[in-house]
């Protein structure tokens, strides 16, 4: 036997790995460098700001969605969440910081725990049961927003704004935030124990049970994990915009879902990562700002392209896998 | 090499009985394991080799008896149950691996522990790859080392060879024997009888959930240890079955069926069948020698290595579309999964085969498909309320008639029935024995499959055996006894081939 390592032939898993990861970090760098060349407006400082302002909001909510994605779930509920999340937070700023952080983060935690619980605990649908929490965290919103006829609006000077507003180098808090998320999630899903119940859950489900992984637990953790996380963005949008806006948030599920498939995570689940995400919230982000900056250009045509990316995605992660 | 230790057997089981739904899968059963022997547990499908194996590990309680464990359990499933997606290394240490201070995994660490681990096991491959990247062989190899390293005096392997290659195969019993010599014992269910006489120094033989026969392997003949798994006695040969086939229907056309050297590696190798119009030929042998995989590869519905398909002399492609086209139907052999609409009706349960023909321009005539349903209520005597009941609510016995009806709604010439009369009662069993001998009087050509001996013998003209993915005999007229069937199955005097090719590798 020879004590050399014999590296197995590159084969079609390992192929899609790679073109799964650096897929879309190529075509981020490469979108980067035509905007750059093209627009010159695109570059300047300010736009780059405020470019991983706007992206820093979905990226908390699809570092989240990875989890769940990997573990081969969906959460549909985190448009309303984030929403709800906002309002809370609009409220609850006129008690201090804690309540208005807080707030949102626990009710927010708590429908994701019980989307969490209703799925492992009753083989429910993810689908199915998200759906039903949509529509619940969307009508507790309008309920408590007198059918969004109120606006709690949050006074410009609390401490709860400077969360939203506060800068480093002219680079927003929320920025900050999401990047030390992501780096706490990507810690997560490589370096801990609980990461690989989360890979082995959404890669062989019944095989995981049997090597002893708990596949319920997991399933809770990452369903109350993304509710959590869909709270705290909202949360941080409505110190950013100093009020609970009652109207966003609809069809953002939709957005981290793709952000989250685009950075190449498996919608099948059992493989993906947060940087991809990372990436993928990156490229949507630029082709959006892309878009704004050509001025005759229907803003509508983001949508159009992004859903170009996402089959473009799907197609190639299918053609890989067979 | 077994050197018997006087001491407490590692695991011992007495009197357990284990009832599902009112059926029996295990009753009074005894079960002793001593330390460090290979003790090799047979039984055909349903005998309850799989649920005394979950009684054993504790995933089932037991509703009476004693289960005594003296050591830790690791089992091994027939299919890999690993993580396909997940790296080897991670797959080995799942939920136990090695952390660094930081309280993190150590991944360096982990991929080195695993390469020097697999190492001693004669894998190499890259332990930082996907293990679906590796060959099922090496895949099965990882599984045997995480379940040994998670400190082991037990491992059961339940069927660890069916989906291996014979060069994985060795290499396979070779880790066996190192794991015996280090003392572990080994609880091996196989139904591959060479593998079972190279390793095993004890047998236990279940049968309807009852131990018929526990002790040394070696002085049981093999043609014995067949008849226990089976049944009967050898010596019992003259039976009359319960069955409902008549005389032997005579034909003497040219085949209608051609299947030449059918390969499909692993599970068969160079398998031949002919069948001519009217005649019933049978597939004979143990669970996992390739009957199922037989007529899979004959419909087209199993990928083939090799192999050529003639129907009336004509070469078939090998798409089950083809195949369908060119007159050949399979009745598979679980009807929940494979066959049965649970919640169309009978009339819908029937037509769906036929409603390609039944239909012009995507279009189906109501009043023709009424019609073709009647003739086979009638014909195969289905008992229902009205056509428009719900197959579910009907027994197995009517349930597979329905199935039988889809089929023949599309005018075969050639049915393959795959455990045709499985899980149905005895009433219904005859009725569709008789059915299957009448439909081969009108000249349909039958490739009968079934693990029921007598049903074999009463109801096929000719019996094909198939031992370990080839034919392994031939038999018609007089030799359609029990005793030649069985000694074809266990093959008493056969020099094997696929042993001496060995593997470069382990040899020790």
């Amino acid at each position: 036997m020879t004590a050399t390592l014999t590296k197995t032939t590159p084969t079609m898993a390992a192929r899609t790995k790679v073109l799964q990861r650096q897929g879309a970090a190529v075509a981020l760098v490469l979108v980067v460098a035509v905007s750059w060349l093209v627009f010159p407006r695109f570059g300047s400082l300010d736009n780059l700001r405020d470019l991983a302002l706007q992206g820093s909001f979905l990226a908390v909510i699809a570092i989240g969605m990875t989890f769940v994605i990997i573990t081969g779930g969906i959460d549909l509920s985190v448009g309303s969440v984030y929403a709800l999340g906002g309002v809370l937070a609009a409220w609850g700023a006129q008690y201090g910081f804690l309540v208005a952080l807080l707030l949102p983060l626990v009710v927010c935690g708590l429908i994701g725990l019980i989307n969490g619980l209703l799925i492992a605990r009753t083989n429910m649908a993810p689908f199915i049961v998200t759906l039903a929490s949509l529509l619940f965290a969307r009508g507790l919103l309008l309920v408590i927003t007198d059918e969004g006829a109120t606006t709690y609006k949050i006074a410009s000077d609390s401490a709860f704004v400077e969360l939203g507003r506060g800068t480093v180098f002219g680079f927003g808090y929320p920025i900050f935030i999401a990047a030390a998320l992501a780096l706490v999630g990507g810690m997560l899903l490589n370096r801990t124990n609980f990461g690989q119940n989360v890979f082995a859950t959404g890669g062989a489900e019944q095989s995981a049970v049997l090597l002893g992984v708990p596949v319920a637990k997991t399933k809770v953790l990452v369903y109350t994990m993304s509710g959590t996380l869909a709270g705290l963005a909202g949360a941080l949008t409505a110190a950013y915009l100093q009020s609970g806006v009652t109207v966003i948030g609809v069809g953002l599920e939709l957005d981290a879902i793709a952000v989250v498939v685009i950075g190449g995570t498996l919608l099948t689940g059992g493989m993906g990562t947060v940087l991809g995400t990372v990436i993928g919230v990156g490229l949507i982000k630029v082709i959006q700002n892309v878009i704004n900056q050509i001025g005759t250009l229907d803003s509508n045509y983001q949508s159009v392209v992004s859903g170009v990316f996402l089959l473009i995605v799907v197609v190639l992660q299918r053609i890989l896998r067979r | 090499m077994p050197t018997d230790m006087p001491s407490t057997p590692v695991i011992e089981v007495a009197g357990v009985t284990k009832t599902f739904a009112g059926v029996r899968a295990l009753s009074d059963v005894d079960f002793t394991l001593q330390r460090g022997e290979i003790h090799a547990l047979v039984g055909e499908n349903g005998a309850g080799k799989s649920t005394l194996i979950k009684v054993l590990t504790g995933i089932h309680t037991t509703d009476a008896g004693r289960v005594t464990r003296n050591g830790n359990i690791s089992t091994i499933y027939q299919e890999v149950n690993l993580v396909p997606l997940m790296s080897v290394s991670a797959n080995m240490f799942l939920g136990r691996e090695p952390r660094n201070r930081f309280g993190l995994i150590d991944r360096a660490r982990r991929d080195a522990d695993a390469a020097e681990l697999l190492r001693g096991y004669g894998i190499t491959a890259d332990v930082s790859s996907p293990l679906g990247t590796l060959a099922v062989g090496e895949q099965q190899m990882v599984a045997l080392a995480r379940a040994v390293d998670a400190n082991a005096d037990v491992v059961i392997m339940d069927e660890p060879t069916s989906s291996l290659e014979p060069r994985e195969v060795e290499t396979l019993l070779g880790v066996v024997r190192k794991l015996h010599e280090q003392g572990i014992a080994i609880i091996y269910v196989s139904h591959r009888m060479d593998e079972l006489y190279r390793i095993c120094d004890t047998v236990t033989v279940l049968r309807d959930g009852v131990n018929v026969h526990s002790g040394p392997l070696k002085e049981l003949p093999r043609i014995e240890l067949v008849s226990l798994m089976l049944g009967r006695s050898v010596k019992e040969i003259e039976s009359h079955g319960t069955t409902a086939f008549g005389e032997d229907h005579h034909a003497d056309a040219e085949p209608v069926l051609q299947a030449t050297g059918l390969t499909s590696r692993p599970r068969i190798d160079g398998v031949s069948v002919t069948i001519r119009p009217g005649e019933v030929v049978g597939l004979a042998g143990l669970l996992g020698s390739g009957r199922t995989e037989t007529a899979k590869a004959i419909i087209g519905a199993l990928p083939v290595d090799g192999g050529t398909v003639l129907v009336a002399g004509n070469p078939v492609a090998r798409t089950v579309k083809a195949s369908t086209r060119a007159g050949i139907s399979m009745l598979a052999e679980d009807r929940k999964t494979e066959g049965i609409i649970p919640n169309l009706s009978v009339r819908e349960n029937i037509v769906l085969a036929a409603l390609p023909r039944l239909s012009r321009f995507g279009v189906t005539s109501r009043s023709k498909q009424d019609r073709i349903v009647d003739a086979f209520i009638k014909r195969l005597r289905i008992k229902v309320s009205s056509p428009e009941q719900k197959v579910a609510e009907l027994s197995g016995g009517n349930q597979q008639k329905v199935l039988l009806a889809r089929w023949l709604c599309t005018e075969p010439k050639i049915l393959l029935l795959d455990e045709p009369t499985r899980g149905i009662d005895v009433g219904a069993k005859a009725e569709v024995q008789a059915l299957i001998d009448e439909l081969a009087r009108e000249g349909l050509a039958v490739l009968l499959i079934s693990s029921e001996l007598d049903e074999l013998l009463d109801g096929a003209d000719r019996l094909v055996v198939l031992r370990d993915g080839s034919v392994a005999g031939e038999l018609e007229g007089d030799q359609l006894t029990r005793e030649h069937v069985l000694k074809a199955i266990a093959a008493e005097v056969t020099d094997d081939s696929g042993d001496h090719a060995g593997s470069p590798q382990h040899s020790r």
